[in-house]
């Protein structure tokens, strides 16, 4: 994406590691300024690393450079400044990575959709690369505690657990909004008259 | 959401963070664990009787000592590997050192002993119990280990558990040590170190699922 073209990410290895460091010390500190830099450049570099290593599944590069960047957000302060800030950096990146590729081995091994809006919402994401773009124009209608659970939940496997760790939000809180947004999303879908087009849902939607 | 909006959002509510949260955690679950083992010890097992007595003897400290060393060595690893990036590196063979401590004294003291007290020597008189109350006096500690890490972001999940485990088997040692009545080398070789090892393994075990994030 037009980050990678920023100034930063063709500065020498060692500048870089030098101005993302004075950037992370700062963040460390509370200064808001420095943290959103500190961001843009962490999102550049991660997502340069991730779409080396994620070249088959191009979809989902920018997903995973957002989770990193929650991550790198809930854990600063994991950042010892005595440290290399490139290597954190990478090591989160890296872990996210394969915590993904897990729970995508994971979630293909157990398809099976709960209930009907499920099902739904799996078949729409096999149809074709448009429908996902529809999807997520009607999942931007919700308001985040309904959008946040549903994609984490049930487009991307996370546990209740790990949604409500993820957007801080209780873990009943996470249950009612992907209830409550669900409901949402298949009135909408309902009233588009695209229910009526969506083909019987049966087990071998989710493979 | 894109991810310039999430910068955005992220960047607005950046508080300050302190980075030695982590080993304050971990001195704060030492503080807390410590006791309870110590009560724990006092109620299931009781202080030994002789101890007045013991803690004039060098073998009392070889004892005690293996245990407290463990914890330090522990807490250093705890340190490396709660944060991304940090490797365990050489800390990682620290805790050998005490260990092949205690067998070197085991060889001297079963090769300088007559052939009949060798067995004797190495079982003891509680060689049964011995492990498994080392490993249950460290429980507490391996729990509070466990949620201080949790606090941090570790990546190599086995390895931060055993280390939480290792500091939970230095503290069960050691609390252990004031209740165990054997001063044997060969005893303390064969059992000090299996049950030390035991929370070791169990915090192996349970790391890759309780340490997650």
């Amino acid at each position: 994406m037009s980050d990678d073209r920023s100034p930063r990410s063709i500065v020498e290895p060692d500048a870089r590691e030098a101005q993302l460091h004075a950037l992370a010390v700062a963040s460390q500190a509370g200064d808001a300024v420095a943290y959103r830099d500190f961001l843009r450049d962490v999102a550049a570099l991660v997502r340069a690393f991730l779409r080396r290593r994620l070249a088959r599944l191009p979809d989902d590069v920018e997903d995973l450079v957002q989770e990193t960047l929650l991550a790198v957000h809930n854990q600063r302060h994991t950042y010892d400044p005595a440290q290399p800030v490139t290597a954190w950096l990478h090591a989160i990146a890296r872990y996210k990575l394969v915590d993904l590729l897990r729970r995508r081995a994971r979630t293909e091994a157990l398809h099976d959709p709960i209930d009907d809006v499920d099902e739904l919402l799996l078949t729409a994401d096999e149809r074709e690369g448009g429908v996902q773009r529809d999807l997520e124009k009607l999942l931007a209608l919700l308001p985040d505690k309904q959008r946040l659970p549903i994609i984490y939940m049930k487009l991307e496997g996370l546990s209740v657990i790990e949604t409500a760790r993820r957007t801080g939000l209780s873990e009943s809180a996470v249950k009612v909004g992907v209830h409550r947004g669900l409901k949402v999303l298949a009135a909408k879908l309902r009233a588009a008259g695209d229910i009526r087009d969506t083909p019987d849902a049966s087990g071998d939607a989710a493979a | 959401m894109r991810t310039d909006e999430l910068i955005e959002s992220l960047a607005r509510h950046v508080e300050p963070v302190q980075p030695r949260q982590g080993g304050l955690a971990f001195a704060l679950a030492l503080a807390i664990a410590t006791p309870i083992a110590l009560v724990l010890m006092l109620l299931l097992l009781g202080l030994n009787p002789q101890l007045r007595e013991y803690l004039g003897m060098p073998m009392f400290w070889v004892k005690f000592g293996f245990g407290l060393v463990l914890v330090p060595m522990a807490l250093v690893l705890m340190l490396r590997l709660s944060r991304p990036g940090v490797r365990a590196g050489m800390a990682k063979l620290a805790p050998i050192a005490p260990v092949l401590l205690l067998w070197l004294l085991a060889i001297v003291a079963l090769a300088t002993a007559a052939p009949g007290q060798r067995v004797a020597m190495i079982l003891g008189s509680s060689w049964a119990e011995c492990p498994i109350n080392i490993a249950v006096l460290s429980m507490p500690t391996l729990v509070a280990a466990l949620i201080a890490l949790r606090t941090m972001a570790p990546t190599q999940l086995v390895a931060a558990g055993a280390a939480a485990g290792l500091l939970a088997g230095g503290i069960g040692t050691a609390v252990y040590a004031l209740h165990c009545p054997e001063l044997e080398a060969p005893f303390l070789a064969v059992w000090y170190v299996l049950g030390a090892l035991l929370p070791v393994a169990i915090g192996a075990l349970v790391g890759p699922r309780l340490l997650r994030w």
